[in-house]
């Protein structure tokens, strides 16, 4: 654990963090080029879906700064984000970082509620299965998330509003609610509505693992060597989490897509929704600020990754070392 | 060879600490073990002696109750108590619960590959801890670290961080920690290098004296057996067919399996003309019904031995075998005797193509064995010089390597440090030695697969051109695309040849195998079959240096000699030139004119076999030589 603290392993993060930012400062170049990858001209662009008239035109040309060269814009644009000003929504003449604060929470609460039910249920059952491999308990689970991978959150949510909203009335059907129960209250439909197909995954994914892991010979030896069930499903779950770790980051992705249509059925005033608006309004300043917030997101978790295999795998840690 | 015979010593008469009765082991398909009675005393070690298919490994697994899924065990185990522990006895046919009591403290299981049998992730002192329960688990585990002779620093360490023998010896720890009466060790050493198998079974046998343990020794080498155990049970097809006191079984083999099996074993200090095999594969256990299994292989058979399966009877004193002709079966020990037990051979080829017609599913060993057992090798068989070398002088030599040197990224130590070679055409050339020795590296870079750091390449004298090499790899099983038919894997090869497809046929007989095995798939066939169509595979392109990479390593003991003959055959007929890389010295006996022993990326000693394997020069050599089991009774 020594080299955690000094030598080769800060250096190899420091090395993916820069990464991670070079990776950034790309995807911010594409999104900015989103604004002239978009037909039609620019300025008529950023105009949106209001009037256009020769006056508007020009007052868009210069807030934009649109007859300097592109790089420039870029930069300027660039600088200023960083500081957390995108700029203003065309929608709403609002400027866009405050606008995005104010979401932020009810995307973050649903996603992350949805990211812990699938989790602490997705786990333990792909555990199960795994042990129990063959068993009708293990088919049963394997089926249902067969269902739950294949059915699309929305159609789910919407089904979820029917019985449980709708019909025996124990779910509000929309807002956010007050407070902290009560927001859990209303956000509990969305939440499990994205869970479920992530949720489903997770299974699988932990079925995997934990098989492939129960079929190795360290495994048979614990047992030949009088190691209890319990103590061996420890070992084996050691090893499989290498795996399971990384596919959950991938899952960080996923989860902003579903938000979006989620967002949308339960209509809850998040960032989905706010993209859904904007993408629908043509505000391409807004949806470039959501795209870099979404991209910074992933990018992040990936980091967080990669700095978690140095905690799970020595073999990674010997490699970074020796590199 | 001390250890073994004051052990036997104080086994005998001893009550057995160990006893199973009439284990039987059977899967969804029928019987995997028909019925074994075995018993083991304190300190004694039981060899069980089988190739793959006999049933030893999963008489292992019945007696630490780890069978997989689906197969079942029946039979009783009984455990009297050592001083301290009570008796136990366990219904095999029982799931699961009373194997809490059995495992760890009274039998524990050793495993082959020490590379898979630890955890990856866990630290050694932790992996060895885990048996160990209460207080005092640190000094536990060093004190268990310092009795395989590891340093205590190995406890911080992970499996990764350690060598092959030393991760061996990590598992032996781990075996140790609850203290058994019984060690069953399944192949300990069959995955680590010759000198550090021998250390290994020094120290296991250092083990079992100290603790007054029982050990089982699952293994397929007859002379590994020999030099370690007191007592020998041969397994076939899933039957006991032989038991006795090693030496006794040994030297006078009361059932002809046992007596082809140890002939089959190449011997280090000749050459033979060629190697005896055993015509035939094992028959699957349930598939045998009436009949001893081996009637159908045995140069001995009678009506008697189709029409009822023999029982276990006594020969000699404690030695048992279940033949109903046991004074046939011939000495397999010194060279004289195993060229006599090749005279059968020609007997049983003669009646052989019919059994192959009759039952496509055999090996087809019966049809090549033919020109492989009834003519001498080669020209060169014997020790006369061989002729192509001698012609080597005035042509360049088919391949020239010179100052081949490799390191590969992240490592410390160079691959290839400087490997001159020279084969002439014709020539029969084999590289020896241990893993990380290089010899893999040198056989890739001379086909190709890998690029050199520094150093030249040719063939026939010229360093660009047309190489005619093709490689033949260690493990049949994954070096054929499971989804393609032979015929096609075969058609593919030709085709990229510029031959046509229609001569799969051909190639198919020129292994040995008969034509018709075009249409099967890979998973249809034994090891030694798909190799020799990986064999095929290579000689579609015509051509003329055979690489061959350890490949009758992972074979059986009668399947490798049935392997090393056709090359040896292929060699006469084609004019191949063999390039041959193996880490056994007697199969380097068997194969080659010429020998380089390398260690650490370098050639130490090269040579004429005979005067590398008889005379050693180089210290390394002669360490090499030494580290064989039982090598000082062949001499």
């Amino acid at each position: 654990m020594k080299g955690l603290v000094a030598g080769p392993v800060p250096a190899f993060v420091l090395r993916r963090a820069g990464a991670t930012v070079l990776l950034l400062l790309a995807l911010s170049l594409l999104v900015f080029g989103l604004l002239y990858l978009a037909p039609g001209d620019v300025a008529r662009n950023l105009l949106g879906t209001r009037n256009v008239t020769p006056e508007a035109l020009a007052e868009i040309r210069a807030r934009y700064h649109l007859d300097e060269p592109f790089l420039q814009q870029y930069w300027r644009w660039l600088t200023h984000a960083v500081t957390g000003d995108f700029g203003t929504s065309i929608r709403t003449g609002r400027p866009i970082g405050p606008l995005m604060l104010e979401k932020t929470g009810i995307t973050a609460a649903t996603a992350g509620l949805a990211f812990l039910l699938s989790v602490l249920v997705g786990i333990p059952a792909g555990i199960v299965t795994a042990v129990r491999r063959g068993r009708w308990l293990d088919r049963v689970l394997v089926t249902a998330s067969v269902v739950g991978v294949s059915a699309p959150g929305f159609a789910i949510g919407l089904l979820l509003l029917y019985v449980f909203a709708l019909g025996l009335g124990w779910f509000p059907i929309y807002g956010t609610g007050e407070g902290f129960l009560d927001g859990l209250w209303h956000l509990a439909l969305p939440a499990i509505a994205l869970a479920l197909g992530l949720g489903a995954f997770v299974v699988k994914l932990t079925r995997a693992a934990v098989i492939r892991e129960l079929d190795q010979d360290y495994v048979t030896f614990a047992r030949g060597r009088g190691l209890s069930e319990a103590a061996t499903l420890r070992v084996v779950l050691r090893n499989a989490a290498i795996p399971i770790v990384t596919s959950l980051g991938l899952m960080v992705a996923y989860l902003f897509g579903g938000t979006v249509l989620i967002e949308v059925t339960f209509a809850l005033p998040g960032l989905g929704a706010l993209m859904e608006e904007s993408v629908l309004f043509k505000d391409v300043p807004v949806v470039q600020a959501l795209t870099l917030a979404v991209a910074l997101v992933v990018s992040v978790t990936a980091f967080l990754v990669d700095l978690s295999y140095l905690l799970i795998d020595p073999r990674v840690r010997a490699r970074t070392v020796r590199r | 060879m001390t250890t073994p015979a004051t052990a036997s010593d104080r086994a005998v008469g001893r009550a057995p600490m160990l006893a199973v009765r009439d284990l039987r082991v059977t899967s969804a398909s029928g019987a995997i073990v028909a019925g074994l009675d075995l018993t083991v005393a304190p300190g004694e070690t039981v060899a069980i002696v089988g190739e793959s298919g006999s049933g030893k490994s999963m008489t292992v697994k019945a007696l630490t109750g780890l069978l997989p899924e689906g197969v079942r065990a029946a039979g009783r185990m009984e455990l009297p108590g050592r001083a301290s522990g009570h008796s136990l006895e366990i219904d095999l046919a029982a799931p699961g619960g009373a194997w809490r009591e059995v495992r760890g403290s009274r039998v524990a299981l050793l495993l082959q590959d020490p590379f898979t049998s630890l955890s990856p992730v866990h630290r050694c002192g932790e992996q060895i801890g885990w048996a160990i329960s209460g207080p005092g688990r640190a000094e536990r585990v060093a004190r268990l670290l310092a009795e395989v002779g590891l340093p205590a620093d190995v406890a911080g360490k992970y499996p990764f961080q350690l060598s092959g023998g030393m991760r061996q010896r990590v598992a032996i720890a781990a075996g140790l920690a609850a203290d058994p009466d019984l060690l069953i060790a399944d192949e300990p050493t069959t995955a680590l290098d010759v000198t550090t198998q021998h250390e290994v079974l020094e120290l296991i046998a250092r083990l079992q004296c100290e603790r007054d343990m029982g050990l089982i020794l699952i293994t397929h080498d007859l002379r590994l057996a020999r030099s370690r155990a007191d007592r020998v049970m041969v397994m076939y097809a899933g039957r006991l067919i032989e038991e006795g006191p090693i030496a006794r079984v040994m030297d006078a083999p009361a059932h002809p399996y046992t007596a082809r099996l140890a002939a089959c074993d190449p011997p280090l200090t000749h050459r033979l003309p060629a190697l005896p095999t055993i015509p035939g594969s094992v028959p699957r256990p349930w598939s045998v019904a009436d009949e001893c299994a081996f009637a159908a292989r045995c140069a001995f058979a009678v009506d008697a031995c189709r029409t009822a399966e023999p029982r276990l009877a006594e020969v000699s004193e404690g030695h048992r075998a279940a033949c109903l002709r046991p004074e046939t079966a011939a000495s397999p020990v010194d060279g004289a005797a195993a060229d006599g037990a090749a005279a059968p051979i020609r007997r049983e080829v003669d009646a052989a193509p019919q059994d192959a017609a009759a039952d496509g599913g055999q090996d087809a060993q019966a049809a090549s064995g033919a020109p492989a057992a009834s003519a001498p090798i080669g020209p060169e068989a014997d020790a006369a010089p061989p002729g192509a070398a001698a012609d080597g002088a005035a042509s360049p030599p088919l391949l020239s390597v010179e100052g081949l040197a490799k390191r590969f990224p992240g490592s410390a130590v160079p691959a290839l440090d400087g490997v001159d070679l020279e084969i002439a055409a014709g020539e029969a050339v084999a590289v020896v030695g241990e893993s990380g020795s290089g010899k893999t590296t040198l056989a890739r870079c001379v086909v190709g697969l890998e690029r050199a750091d520094d150093g030249r390449i040719t063939f026939h004298g010229a360093a660009t051109g047309a190489r005619r090499v093709q490689i033949v790899f260690q493990d049949p099983y994954s070096a054929l695309n499971p989804g393609l038919t032979v015929g096609t894997s075969l058609a593919e090869a030709l085709r990229a040849a510029g031959r046509p497809k229609s001569e799969v046929g051909e190639l198919l007989e020129l292994v040995g195998l008969p034509a018709a095995y075009a249409r099967r798939r890979p998973r249809a066939l034994s090891g030694g079959e798909r190799q020799r169509v990986a064999i095929a595979r290579a000689l579609a392109p015509r051509a003329d240096l055979l690489v061959c990479d350890e490949s009758v390593s992972a074979l059986d003991v009668s399947v490798q000699a049935q392997v090393l003959n056709l090359l040896a055959d292929l060699r006469r007929r084609l004019g191949l030139t063999l390039l041959f890389i193996t880490h056994d010295l007697a199969v380097a006996r068997q194969i080659a004119d010429r020998v380089y022993v390398m260690h650490h990326g370098r050639v130490v000693e090269t040579g004429p076999v005979d005067s590398v394997l008889g005379d050693p020069a180089h210290e390394y050599t002669q360490r090499l030589l030494a580290s064989i089991p039982a090598a000082d009774q062949a001499n």
